[in-house]
């Protein structure tokens, strides 16, 4: 967050090399945008902030997001939710497969701007084949946690009893600062894979693979407004973040003690689940499970009598 | 008949309100829950008792047991007074001339199945003489049973002309419809039968002849009690309630009884509208009777056995 | 006495009614209670024994029907959760933690039986303390509460089984906190998962309802369960602020209003305690015109009527076809009528008595509410006892989806009736609320049913059937209910800790 600094001076571009000859053509800059509803808009507030990598090279000038952004992308999230908590599984399955073929297809890309942020190119290498990896490896979760989870009750009436998850709902996630590509990635898939929609906020100081990674979802078949990408500074957004009545849970993955306090506070005005992955290493094996998908599941559980005519046993 | 104008709009009997077996088994459970005792249970069990139709329906049956069947209906137990008698006795056709005479003057009706007892399996114009031939002998009462095989084949048609063509053959006699719960296989068809045998011109739904098993149980007869109360709500009818066979003890007596008032309420709790098909019933209604006199648990000894 | 002549003319069916003030009547049927023993006062059970309270305060527990004083109870105060959670901690280092699984489920095992031997006696107790019917305190919460303890008493030492390719551990100590509605039965919904699953348990019952929870110390004691394993302590909302706030609290289990469970959530807030909330409700009761009617309409009765309406999950809103809207309120009407309110002491009572004085005032302003918004209000016309606090069972029509009778929880034996022409709009209006406990739907069309009960956003859906229970079915809320689940399975989860398996 210390990287940041607001300037209005011209930008460097990637590492590609500097345009410092006439006759070298002129690079295209690309605008950062935030992702919503399946559009890409400028934050409505026209605020940019411009984060800084080590060698002080100032990265882009991004969108420095508004509680009005927050609300637009939780609207989005909300339209969404129907469709794809309706989907087949399976569909939603092939969804995520999909966003892995595209993320890997634009590997270079990734790999490049994970440098521009500091990370070496081993590190870079490794994070985006990763990633690739989790979106894959949940991918196969979509249409089989809910075996895992579910259950048939075995009551004593004469009823059939069963027990299945369901997504929550809209979810709003402050993402990993550091790991910006694979924390964004491990916290994103359990939920939608899940079948709940989302708004999640970048790496303040590491956004641009996030909105990299919209251009990714918007190649890949994912319905606008499941997820939602926000850039700008959690501790501006994080309160909004937790406060929205039609917002039923919120993932918070940095060791903030006040902002932690401040969000399970909050989030007793709807009682939202409130989740803090604040000790997960995203690189390792154990930061993938289908317990991430379960954080943001309801139970509901069905009662139907069993008619018994014959006289034979009602429950299974 | 008299109920003619009411019967003009004769509903889609396929489309007869579908039931929940799982439901109207905890709702009959939760008949059984009303504790009865005291004064209560007294005047419950007279009503019962008065509630009877003492029933003898065999084979072997003679002149000599349906006299003392009748005696034992006009006098069910002497030694106690203030002892209501049964409703009516239930005989075989051949029986009733015999019934009619032994029963003379007590108000004591006489009940005859008919059309085929208990199968059912005969032609139409043998039903129709079967009956006539009862109310001629002097029936006040005809059991008929309905066709369950026409039924099960979905010839509801077939199913409300026979029962139509029984209650004119009845005559001043009134009509119960014995519909064999135990022989319709869901609930869904009880309900189904109870509305074309109302419909048709029923006085009384009967479950059972007896001779099926399962005969009346509670569940089967709450389905038929819920299906006089709609069918009275819509046509202002009122159709009597008659379970048949598997009732011998008093306090599962009472709690049919329960059942009729928490259902039907006031008007049917008397034995004009709902009856008791039993043989065995009466005797253990009397020992508990006997015993809220006394205050001593009771033995058969005691009890004449017809 | 033979056959009664009666003229069977028929009549207009629109006039006709059922008469259900019949001339045969049951006689008063008290339970005895004789079964039951009751002291005069009760301490604090703490580390397995009576303990009086530090603040030297008691406070009296009446019987609701006949509003006598039935017996004191300590008032525990901070010190004595301070004991309480001491010897809770020390339990669960010293001994219950340490203990083999199979011998803990040994325990509970032990408690579950204990419960059906003194069934008699526990039940005549809850009803006289809470003035829920004895019928129901006898049929469903004794014996649902002893089933409880027999689930869960199996699972302590299967839980590896439980949850794949991860080592569950306990978290704690736990604080709980239950309601005065259904009060032993949550008492066994909260301390059976906790003890199963090796922590141990600070539980606090309802200040109206104590005494089961206290005969279930005694009970436990009995059990010989390891002193500090379980401790109860009797108080009123400081005693449960003073558990919640604990910093010896590692989880919080609570069952009550969403109000107090909003309260908890934020006073729990920067510190690593976990928390269940069980919270209140407003469900959806939807009758298509397919259904079922009669049992539906029964169920529409037990889904609202069943102890008093005092259920979270009560099925407060009914939302009927408007096609058979005339005929389902007749029915309902009609079957009113033949609830008994009166005595819950009396084996034939329907309906009891209202929970508190509090609880009544809080019903009367509903029901003063619910005519002005201007719905047609039904009562039944039974008699209510003089002394004691009772309400009828009441039916309001005319309804509107933005009446505070449609919205809000009222506790009470209080039904709203609304109508509705499709399944769209139905779902829509079930899930208007920012509750989502339970709901029901009745239909005979397969198809139907799984369509409503995948889209009701509830925690529970009863289909064709309403307010059925069972230690193995988890039982939650999805939105402002709560979080978390109890029974079965899943009501595992809230007291472990899960860790990837090495």
């Amino acid at each position: 967050m210390s990287k940041t600094s607001v300037h209005t001076t011209s930008l460097h571009t990637n590492g590609n090399g500097t345009g410092t000859t006439e006759t070298k053509r002129l690079e295209v800059l690309k605008t950062y945008k935030i992702y919503i509803g399946g559009q890409f808009p400028r934050t409505e507030s026209g605020r940019y902030y411009i984060p800084v990598n080590n060698e002080g090279k100032k990265l882009a000038n991004v969108c420095l997001s508004s509680r009005k952004d927050f609300r637009n992308a939780v609207v989005a999230a909300r339209a969404a939710f129907g469709g794809w908590s309706g989907r087949a599984a399976f569909n939603r399955s092939q969804i995520l497969y999909r966003m892995a073929e595209m993320l890997e297809g634009r590997r270079m890309q990734f790999i490049d701007e994970l440098m521009q942020q500091d990370a070496s190119r081993a590190a870079a290498e490794k994070e985006v084949d990763l990633a690739v990896d989790r979106l894959i490896y949940y991918a196969g979760w979509c249409d089989k946690y809910q075996q895992l989870f579910s259950s048939v009750n075995p009551v004593a009436s004469s009823h059939f009893n069963f027990s299945v998850p369901e997504p929550t709902g809209v979810v709003s996630i402050i993402a990993p600062q550091q790991d910006s590509l694979l924390g964004l990635i491990s916290v994103i898939s359990p939920v939608i894979a899940g079948g709940n929609t989302c708004v999640v906020l970048a790496s303040e100081s590491k956004p641009l693979c996030a909105v990299t990674f919209a251009e990714v979802l918007n190649s890949s078949d994912l319905p606008g407004g499941v997820v939602n990408i926000l850039t700008g500074k959690p501790s501006e957004l994080a309160s909004w973040f937790v406060d929205h009545m039609d917002v039923n849970a919120t993932i918070y993955c940095e060791k903030d003690t006040d902002i932690q306090r401040m969000m399970r506070e909050k989030s007793a005005l709807n009682l939202k689940r409130v989740f803090f992955y604040d000790q997960t290493d995203w690189t390792a094996a154990e930061s993938q499970s289908p317990y991430f998908i379960f954080d943001t599941q309801e139970i509901k559980t069905t009662w139907h009598p069993v008619e018994n005519i014959a006289g034979a046993g009602g429950g299974y | 008949m008299a109920t003619a104008k009411s019967l003009l709009t004769v509903p889609d009997f396929a489309l007869s309100p579908r039931i929940d077996q799982v439901g109207v088994e905890e709702r009959a459970a939760r008949f059984t829950t009303r504790s009865i005792k005291k004064e209560s249970k007294l005047n419950g069990l007279k009503l019962v008792l008065n509630m009877i139709d003492l029933t003898t329906l065999e084979g072997k049956d003679t002149d000599g047991k349906v006299k003392q069947l009748c005696y034992k209906a006009i006098h069910p137990h002497d030694a106690v007074p203030g002892i209501p008698t049964v409703a009516a006795v239930c005989v075989y056709p051949s029986m009733v001339k015999v019934a009619k005479k032994a029963l003379g003057d007590s108000g004591i009706r006489v009940a005859s199945v008919a059309t085929a007892f208990p199968s059912g399996q005969a032609p139409r114009d043998v039903k129709i003489r079967d009956t006539r031939y009862a109310v001629n002998e002097g029936a006040d009462e005809i059991d008929m049973v309905i066709s369950r095989g026409k039924f099960h084949a979905g010839e509801y048609n077939f199913v409300f002309d026979e029962i139509a063509a029984i209650k004119e053959a009845s005559g001043e006699a009134r009509l119960k419809v014995i519909l064999e719960t135990g022989e319709l296989g869901s609930f869904d068809k009880v309900r189904r039968a109870s509305e074309i045998a109302m419909y048709a011109g029923a006085d009384f739904i009967k479950t059972s002849t007896g001779k099926i098993q399962p005969a009346a149980t509670m569940p089967v007869t709450l389905v038929m009690l819920e299906a006089i109360r709609d069918f009275y709500y819509k046509t202002g009818r009122m159709v009597g309630m008659k379970p048949a066979g598997g009732i011998s003890k008093s306090k599962l007596a009472l709690h049919y009884l329960v059942m009729v008032k928490e259902v039907l309420g006031e008007d049917w709790l008397n034995n004009e509208w709902f009856r008791f098909g039993a043989s065995s019933l009466a005797n253990d209604v009397l020992m508990q009777i006997v015993k809220e006199h006394t205050g001593l648990y009771q033995s058969g000894n005691y009890f004449s056995v017809d | 006495m033979a056959v009664t002549k009666k003229k069977a003319a028929p009549k207009k069916s629109n006039t006709v009614k059922l008469k259900f003030d019949t001339s045969w009547n049951y006689a008063p049927a008290p339970e005895s209670k004789s079964a039951a023993t009751i002291h005069k006062q009760y301490d604090l059970f703490i580390n397995g024994e009576w303990q009086k309270p530090s603040g030297k305060k008691y406070f009296d527990t009446i019987n609701p029907a006949t509003e006598e004083k039935l017996s004191e109870v300590a008032m525990a105060n901070e010190a004595d959760t301070n004991k309480a959670v001491t010897a809770a901690r020390n339990a669960y280092e010293k001994v219950w933690k340490k203990m083999p699984a199979k011998e803990r489920g040994k325990y509970i095992f032990r408690i579950a039986r204990m419960i059906q031997e003194k069934a008699r006696e526990l039940a005549v107790i809850e009803t006289l303390d809470g003035g829920k019917p004895i019928r129901e305190s006898r049929d469903f919460d004794v014996p649902t509460a002893a089933n409880h303890f027999f689930y869960y008493a199996g699972w302590a030492d299967k839980l590896e089984y439980a949850f794949p390719n991860r080592q569950a551990s306990p978290l704690g100590v736990a604080g709980q906190i239950i309601p005065w509605n259904f009060p032993l039965l949550m008492a066994a919904w909260k301390i059976a998962p906790a003890l199963a699953t090796g922590n141990t348990v600070v539980l606090k019952p309802a200040e109206t309802t104590p005494l089961t929870a206290l005969k279930l110390a005694e009970i436990i004691q009995e059990a010989d369960l390891p002193p500090g394993v379980v401790n109860i302590l009797t108080g009123a909302g400081e005693t449960g602020a003073s558990i919640v706030n604990h910093p010896g609290i590692d989880k919080i289990a609570f069952t009550g209003s969403t109000e107090v469970g909003k309260l908890i959530q934020r006073a729990i807030a920067g510190t690593n305690k976990k928390a269940t909330l069980e919270l209140g409700g407003k469900a959806a009761n939807i009758i298509f015109e397919d259904a079922p009617i009669d049992q539906a309409v029964e169920g529409v009765i037990n889904g609202i009527f069943f102890n008093q309406g005092h259920v979270c999950c009560a099925g407060s809103r009914l939302y009927v076809q408007e096609s058979i809207a005339k005929q389902v309120i007749r029915k309902l009407k009609d079957r009113i009528e033949t609830l008994i309110v009166g005595d819950p002491i009396d084996k034939n009572t329907d309906i009891g008595a209202i929970n508190s004085k509090q609880q009544l005032d809080t019903i009367h302003k509903y029901l003063n509410i619910g005519k002005k918004e201007g719905a047609e209000m039904y009562e039944s016309s039974c008699p209510l006892p003089r002394k004691g606090y009772f309400c009828r069972p009441t039916i309001f029509t005319n309804v509107a989806q933005s009446s505070r009778i449609a919205q809000e929880e009222i506790f009470g034996p209080v039904l709203a009736v609304l109508t509705f022409r499709t399944d769209d709009e139905v779902i829509e209006k079930a899930n208007n609320s920012p509750y989502g406990l339970s709901a029901g739907v009745w239909t005979d069309k397969g198809s139907k049913i799984f369509n409503m009960t995948k889209r009701m956003r509830a925690g529970v859906v009863w289909a064709n059937t309403f307010n059925k229970f069972d230690p193995s079915s988890p039982f939650g809320g999805y939105k402002e209910s709560g979080f978390g689940r109890e029974g079965g399975l899943h009501g595992l989860m809230p007291y472990i800790n899960l860790t990837h398996q090495s």
